[in-house]
């Protein structure tokens, strides 16, 4: 049988025009265009370019989710095995179109994609976990030395084989974890592993260890009898019957609640829904995990402007750090929405 | 310290009038049983069930797994400071029904309790599938707060197991394996050349439910300290934690301490097994400086020239972890860590919440965060419902059929972090 692919390239390769012609919206053409005739020979009769899909940069960079709707729908009739996006190189735009294809080819499509880039691309950081994203050179000079293993693994992919691991394979790492077994035991591993590390022989490392931000902190708050504060925890401290059904572990969400009519948290209207620890303590008087009773004091003494009107409330037992963050950036716009100065951040 | 450990193996287990191994075939007196585990005024009732490999059969929610052990010579016996005087174990003769457990279940005391399938896909992920299991259910008297009720059902199990394991006083084991650790200055003499190697064995003490016991002490209140690694084969540290389930360490992984097992299996041939240091997972700054600046120097005060690092939970514990390991390499003493990894359920996300340069030698059980489909069974021991409440799970895992959809955090042993199972998570 052949395989059907559908190849995305901009404006450029197709040789429509330059920067001038970047405005250039979507079209599909049937078989294949520019780089396409390399890939093609690459295939031989085992895979062929049924349509290749062309889209000026500015186009796509400014009309994100129009124009990849609209790629999306070109692509989908021609029901591919895979698809093969670029290669962009060090393309900034044409990369990051290249990866925005791939991640709604493979999100809404379910079809496995296949990118070659330049590693300082920025489309790399920003869809690696996309594609397959084979590494070249960072200028069509590399286009000869990238078609040759991007032709392979579509064509692998095309196949339904299992695909090695980044190195074995030459595609920049996409940065998922993935489970699997093994013939040894962990402790097994282990001790083998340390073996060869006092033998000063070579190892490889199950888990090289995470790279972190650092946050510095703002300024301090000038006055604080005229500051809003607001109060964020990781804690899972919730309304009364959990209304949003926050787990107890790896929180899928966080929740905004009101504290309009509330001037003490008892275990009549707060509870937490953490599930790390013992919850007796939190759940006869949640002001153990945030402290809205004395907060309400200083409000009302004047100690502190105000306190802002909502707490926000996730659990941090066994979330992972990316939903972590994307429940901060929400919050924190919010928080700023609202005109807050401060937070209060209490975990447990 | 020198212990003879004798294995009887048990290929089944059936209920009987009289409690004996009979053959390789463990029979259980089901009502000796549980008014033995029973025997606390804090319980309102046991029943006790059996749960074998292959059989279409899911315990929910499991609190701790015990292995039943009897010490035939020596002094002492199992589980000192709780069952047994609190007279040092290790040396002399245990003898093991290998190939059996209890488990205990019964309702919830906490969020952190786990799943074991007998059969199936969750089979595969928890290694308390292959044992056979007598399962104790205790369901303890209104009123008690969760700390009581946890302490309740875990001193329920120890005299469950410890009551089984007598069945093997008197039986000649199948095989016996010798361990022995000298003391110090004698056991780096016997092997002058090899390289020294030292275990650090960390235990979860996060309090509040967290909790891991050395011979009768809570963990949280020790400085760390040394251990001959054959006293926690007779049960000198037991498990009295609700952590997630995934990477909990059961009192049957404790007695079984892989680490402490494949490091005596090469201790002679590639390095000399030295000792194993023991120390915790406390949650203030200030513990987690001392506990890990003790450890690095006992560490260093062996003489040790590598260590074996192993975590139990995560997040919180992260922090212990790297500063052990940054602690000890910073001496010049190599380091291999074991964890697991929280990398969400995509596996996207970073799988740590602290980090080292240090850190270069990672072996790592299994990304905790990954979702599963268990299917139904067709016996439930224990409360299905409480799948969506245990850590890991989330409202709607339980499904109209009885299958659940949850994270593998959620079956007991998926991810240990002592490297008991062959699960791991590679980059791709």
């Amino acid at each position: 049988m052949t395989f059907k692919v559908v190849h995305y390239i901009n404006q450029f390769y197709a040789g429509i025009g330059g920067e001038e012609k970047a405005d250039h919206r979507p079209e599909v053409r049937e078989g294949m265009v520019g780089p396409g005739m390399a890939f093609q020979r690459a295939f031989g009769k085992e895979a062929e370019i049924a349509s290749t899909v062309i889209c000026g940069d500015t186009y796509f960079n400014e009309n994100l989710a129009t124009a990849t709707s609209e790629i999306i729908a070109m692509i989908e009739k021609y029901s591919p095995d895979v698809v093969i996006c670029g290669p962009a190189f060090n393309a900034g735009r044409y990369g990051v179109a290249c990866g925005a294809v791939a991640e709604a080819v493979s999100d809404r499509l379910g079809v496995p994609v296949v990118s070659g880039m330049y590693p300082e691309n920025p489309g790399v950081d920003m869809y690696r976990k996309y594609a397959y994203i084979i590494e070249t050179a960072n200028s069509a000079v590399g286009m000869r030395k990238a078609v040759k293993p991007m032709a392979k693994l579509a064509l692998r992919l095309a196949r339904s084989e299992k695909i090695g691991s980044p190195k074995e394979e030459g595609y920049i790492p996409m940065g998922i974890r993935k489970n699997m077994f093994t013939d040894e035991r962990g402790s097994k591993r282990a001790v083998k592993m340390l073996v060869k590390k006092l033998k000063g022989e070579e190892y490889i490392t199950e888990y090289p260890m995470p790279v972190f931000d650092r946050v510095s902190p703002s300024a301090a708050i000038k006055d604080i009898t005229k500051a809003k504060i607001a109060i964020v925890s990781s804690g899972g401290p919730v309304p009364k019957g959990n209304p949003d059904h926050i787990e107890s572990s790896s929180a899928s969400k966080y929740g905004r609640y009101s504290l309009q009519d509330i001037d003490d948290l008892n275990s009549e209207n707060s509870e937490t829904a953490h599930g790390g620890y013992d919850p007796v303590y939190a759940n006869n008087d949640l002001d153990r995990v945030i402290p809205v009773d004395v907060l309400k004091e200083m409000e009302k003494a004047g100690d502190i402007g105000s306190l802002h009107e909502y707490w926000y409330s996730t659990v941090g037992n066994g979330t992972s750090v990316a939903n972590s963050k994307k429940y901060a950036a929400e919050i924190a716009e919010d928080l700023h929405a609202h005109g807050v100065n401060a937070v209060i951040l209490t975990s447990t | 310290m020198r212990l003879e450990v004798g294995s009887i193996l048990i290929k089944d287990v059936q209920f009987g009038s009289k409690t004996e191994v009979n053959d390789g075939v463990l029979f259980v007196n089901k009502d000796e049983l549980a008014s033995i585990a029973g025997d606390d005024e804090h319980i309102a009732s046991v029943e006790i069930y059996l749960a074998k490999p292959g059989e279409q059969t899911r315990i929910i929610p499991v609190k701790d797994v015990i292995e039943p052990r009897v010490k035939v010579s020596g002094d002492g016996g199992v589980f000192p400071g709780f069952i047994s005087k609190v007279d040092m174990v290790g040396e002399g003769q245990t003898h093991v029904l290998k190939g059996a457990a209890v488990v205990t279940t019964g309702k919830i005391v906490g969020f952190q309790e786990g799943v074991i399938d007998m059969s199936g896909l969750g089979a595969e992920y928890t290694p308390f599938s292959k044992t056979m299991n007598v399962v104790v259910k205790v369901e303890p008297i209104e009123g008690l707060h969760q700390h009581e009720h946890e302490s309740v059902v875990r001193l329920a199990g120890f005299r469950a197991a410890e009551y089984l394991g007598k069945a093997g006083q008197n039986i000649e084991p199948d095989s016996v394996d010798v361990f022995e650790t000298k003391p110090l200055l004698e056991q780096v003499k016997e092997y002058p050349d090899l390289p020294k190697i030292a275990y650090v064995y960390m235990l979860q003490t996060q309090g509040l439910l967290h909790n891991t016991y050395v011979y009768g002490v809570d963990a949280k209140e020790i400085i760390p300290t040394l251990i001959y690694p054959t006293e926690v084969m007779d049960g000198a540290v037991v498990s009295g934690n609700c952590v997630s389930a995934c990477d909990k360490n059961p009192t049957y992984v404790h007695q079984n301490n892989p680490i402490i097992h494949d490091l005596y299996e090469r201790h002679g041939k590639n390095f000399n097994f030295i000792g194993c240091v023991i120390t915790n997972e406390n949650v203030t700054l200030s513990d987690k400086e001392r506990s890990s600046d003790m450890t690095a120097k006992l560490v260093e005060f062996l003489g040790a020239d590598g260590v074996i690092i192993s975590e139990e939970g995560f997040g919180n514990p992260d922090a212990d972890l790297v500063m052990n390991c940054s602690k000890i390499e910073k001496r010049g003493i190599k380091t291999v860590l074991i964890t697991d990894e929280y990398a969400g359920r995509d596996g996207a996300s970073q799988s740590l919440a602290d980090s080292t340069e240090h850190g270069d030698a990672v072996i790592s059980a299994g990304n905790a965060n990954e979702i599963i489909k268990l299917p139904p069974m067709k016996t439930v021991i224990g409360y299905p419902e409480v799948a969506g409440t245990i850590a890991g799970g989330f409202a709607g895992s339980l499904g109209d059929d009885g299958s659940i959809i949850a994270e593998i955090q959620v079956i007991t042993g998926a991810t240990n972090e002592l490297g008991f199972g062959y699960l791991t998570a590679r980059g791709s």
